[in-house]
């Protein structure tokens, strides 16, 4: 896929990736060998038939590509920019064999790009039942489940904490990999068929469930994912100018605080920035502190750069604007000047051993590798448990040690008539995430014929 | 959309507004806060909820001018919108028979004090309230204070109402006269910070409301954090009440100056875009 100069989109937040032109597009369409048994399908977290799509694809016809896709994907343009394709489909292409999987995730990027314009919702007619169910939490998961709701005729309304919707995908994702505009559009496809949207809505606290119940919802759906930040527990943690990559990024993404005072949110444009994770979260926090204008952003993992969770892309990406990778490094603790700013990390070599129960390498820290590296900025990107206080709120409903709330094998929790799904229940990613939430949809539709209706 | 159906004055740039907010108005209880933006352009910010009104589905909130967004909120007249406006928020207070309560407002806390005391009232306890503020413009909803306590001090720094000195120097002789159950303290951090130093060494339990700088105000950031007993808790979920003599207190004024200088920036911006109000009636 053509991307845009290291050099220069490093100090923008507009999109990385360009997009296939249409001769790019069907020459990546026609290396797919149309396989009679594909694997590329079954890596795929929602079964989407992959090789159909892109057969329609290399005959020039995006629209009827794009029939195949929402098939089983709500989302094409999201998910063909987010998902982490080299673990899912591409990796089971059987041109991964010689490295040369179809870039799958580029093409149905452009398959919704470009019938973007065109309106799907007015096709389809859609017979209502007048049975309402809400669903807690607009992130992916939320949005995918109300969307299948939506289509097999329930009256659908989504109820969000914050002041707009989208979940991670509008407070998490950045700008360059996902521009706002591809998700406010898939929320207007949403609303267009029928689905509604309330915001500034915490349920739990604005509203409770059993208040839910009593309005006259048959069901409910809870999808309020993982957005609880975690912090290393070190000394320091506290100083001024130590952020949760969530604080980082939601300033960011969701308050516009790159464009402060014409928004009002504000946000600290680092020197020399620090950021401490390997996942996705990581580089998305490392890369947006470089397009706030830091000389210098390193990355901290206490692992090797291979076994980082983040997409290979991303890192790719992040290496090329000019991210410092600082590998097998821990910090120790943070070190502030008399005004309590951060100014520097201490921190310690580790050394990678053998892999033990975890399937991981044991990891441990070389005894007197202490240094220190200035900074002052450091964003904190460990990883999220899930979001406790609904289900802390809400009496009988069963978590597991993790804070994960605990379902059956059809997404219903310990509560009758309420189901959950997404990174509240667990997973890690966006397309985990909308899968839960189409077998949820099912599993609320099977549920309601047998109790309700 | 949040409509601002009244607006009173009730201090030099201090103001009560209601708004309607049904949903909030009807779960809402004392203790609690609001994140509210007044704008699509505007930040988030948290307010205690003064109180309810359960039929007309108000929720009544009161601040002071004291930066950007809370100077741009009291721009604003009645029958104007508020963009967002979302709670309840937070823990509710503990409300139970302590026996005696001394609480100790600074400032706009006497807003929040004033719904913890009705509450606490409520359900037999003895309340004597400390108001305390620079001077006497600055005491506010001194009736309704008066009302709810059964004995109530007020003091000023410069001596222009009740006694001249601090809340300290009052609450000092209360207990050292009289047998104190609880302390509820609720204003600026140094008033918080300076009755904790001296309830401590009484062992007296004081529950304090902190005011951290809050984001989404929904656990999702960790902003707002603060050290209790060496373990960091989220002021919005986990608080915003904490028991006083386990909060780091250095550690809370040092986050609260983060972004005292872009702060100045916008309310600096404000005012060359609104014009200087600074004279009007």
């Amino acid at each position: 896929m053509p991307e845009r100069d290291p050099n220069i989109r490093k100090r923008d937040f507009k999109q990385v990736n360009c997009g296939y032109i249409q001769s790019e597009m069907l020459k990546e369409a026609k290396r797919c060998l149309q396989c009679q048994k594909p694997l590329c399908v079954h890596g795929c977290p929602v079964g989407i038939d992959i090789p159909e799509f892109i057969k329609h694809l290399s005959l020039n016809d995006p629209k009827q590509a794009m029939v195949v896709l929402k098939r089983k994907n709500d989302f094409p343009a999201i998910c063909g920019r987010i998902c982490p394709q080299e673990n899912q489909c591409e990796k089971f292409c059987i041109l991964s064999k010689r490295n040369e999987s179809v870039s799958i995730g580029n093409l149905e990027r452009y398959a919704a790009d470009n019938t973007a314009s065109m309106d799907s919702s007015n096709t389809m007619i859609i017979s209502k039942n007048g049975i309402r169910i809400a669903i807690i939490g607009s992130g992916p998961s939320g949005l995918t489940c109300g969307g299948d709701l939506l289509k097999m005729g329930y009256d659908v309304t989504v109820y969000e904490s914050l002041h707009n919707a989208g979940g991670v995908l509008r407070y998490g994702v950045p700008e360059f990999r996902l521009p706002k505009y591809v998700l406010d559009l898939e929320l207007c496809n949403l609303k267009k068929l029928g689905m509604k949207i309330i915001l500034n809505t915490f349920i739990g606290r604005t509203k409770t469930i059993k208040e839910l119940f009593y309005e006259g919802y048959k069901s409910i759906f809870i999808a309020t994912g993982a957005g609880l930040p975690i912090f290393p527990k070190i000394p320091g943690e506290n100083l001024n100018h130590i952020y949760s990559a969530n604080e980082f990024l939601v300033r960011v993404n969701l308050m516009h605080s790159f464009d402060f005072p014409n928004y009002d949110t504000p946000i600290y444009k680092a020197r020399n920035a620090v950021v401490i994770g390997g996942g996705n979260t990581a580089m998305d926090a490392a890369r947006t502190a470089l397009r706030l204008g830091a000389e210098n952003v390193k990355l901290i993992y206490r692992r090797t750069e291979s076994e980082m969770p983040a997409r290979k892309e991303e890192r790719i990406h992040a290496k090329e604007e000019g991210i410092d990778f600082v590998t097998l490094t821990s910090p120790v603790r943070f070190i502030g000047n008399e005004k309590r700013f951060v100014k520097a990390i201490e921190c310690m070599k580790m050394e990678s051993g053998e892999i033990d129960n975890s399937g991981r390498r044991h990891l441990s820290k070389i005894i007197g590798s202490n240094y220190i590296i200035e900074t002052d900025m450091v964003v904190l990107a460990l990883g999220l448990h899930p979001n406790p206080i609904l289900p802390s709120l809400v009496y009988g409903l069963i978590i597991d040690s993790h804070g994960h709330i605990t379902t059956d094998d059809s997404f219903m929790t310990s509560l009758p008539g309420v189901f959950a799904g997404g990174d509240v229940v667990g997973g890690a990613t966006v397309i985990e995430a909308m899968r839960m939430g189409k077998k949820a949809a099912k599993a609320i539709e099977k549920y309601l014929k047998n109790n309700c209706c | 959309m949040y409509k601002i159906v009244s607006i009173e004055e009730i201090g030099p740039k201090i103001r009560s507004y209601e708004i309607c907010a049904p949903n909030i108005a009807k779960n809402a209880k004392a203790g609690q806060f609001v994140m509210l933006r007044v704008n699509d352009i505007g930040e988030r910010i948290p307010l205690t909820i003064a109180g309810t009104n359960l039929e007309k589905g108000l929720v009544k909130i009161i601040f002071q001018e004291v930066g950007k967004t809370t100077m741009q909120l009291a721009s604003l007249s009645t029958g104007k919108y508020i963009r967002d406006f979302m709670g309840p928020l937070g823990h509710p207070t503990e409300i139970k028979k302590y026996g005696t309560v001394v609480s100790v407002a600074g400032g706009v806390g006497a807003a929040e004090i004033l719904s913890v005391i009705k509450e606490l009232k409520s359900v037999g306890n003895r309340i004597i309230t400390i108001m305390g503020a620079r001077c006497k413009d600055l005491i506010i909803l001194k009736d309704e204070l008066r009302q709810q306590s059964d004995s109530i001090l007020f003091t000023t720094n410069d001596g222009t109402y009740g006694t001249k000195g601090y809340v300290t120097d009052a609450l000092k002789e209360i207990i050292n006269k009289e047998k104190v159950d609880i302390i509820y303290a609720i204003g600026p951090v140094s008033m918080m910070k300076a009755v904790s130093e001296i309830t401590r060494k009484k062992n007296i339990k004081t529950i304090v409301s902190l005011n951290p700088i809050m984001l989404d105000g929904t656990g999702m950031c960790g902003a707002c954090r603060v050290t209790i007993h060496d373990e960091i808790k989220f002021a919005c979920v986990d608080g915003p009440e904490f028991d006083a003599n386990l909060v780091d207190w250095e550690e809370l004024v040092s986050r609260l100056d983060l972004f005292k200088n872009l702060e100045k920036i916008a309310i600096d911006n404000f005012k060359r875009n609104q014009g200087c109000n600074c004279c009007k009636k």
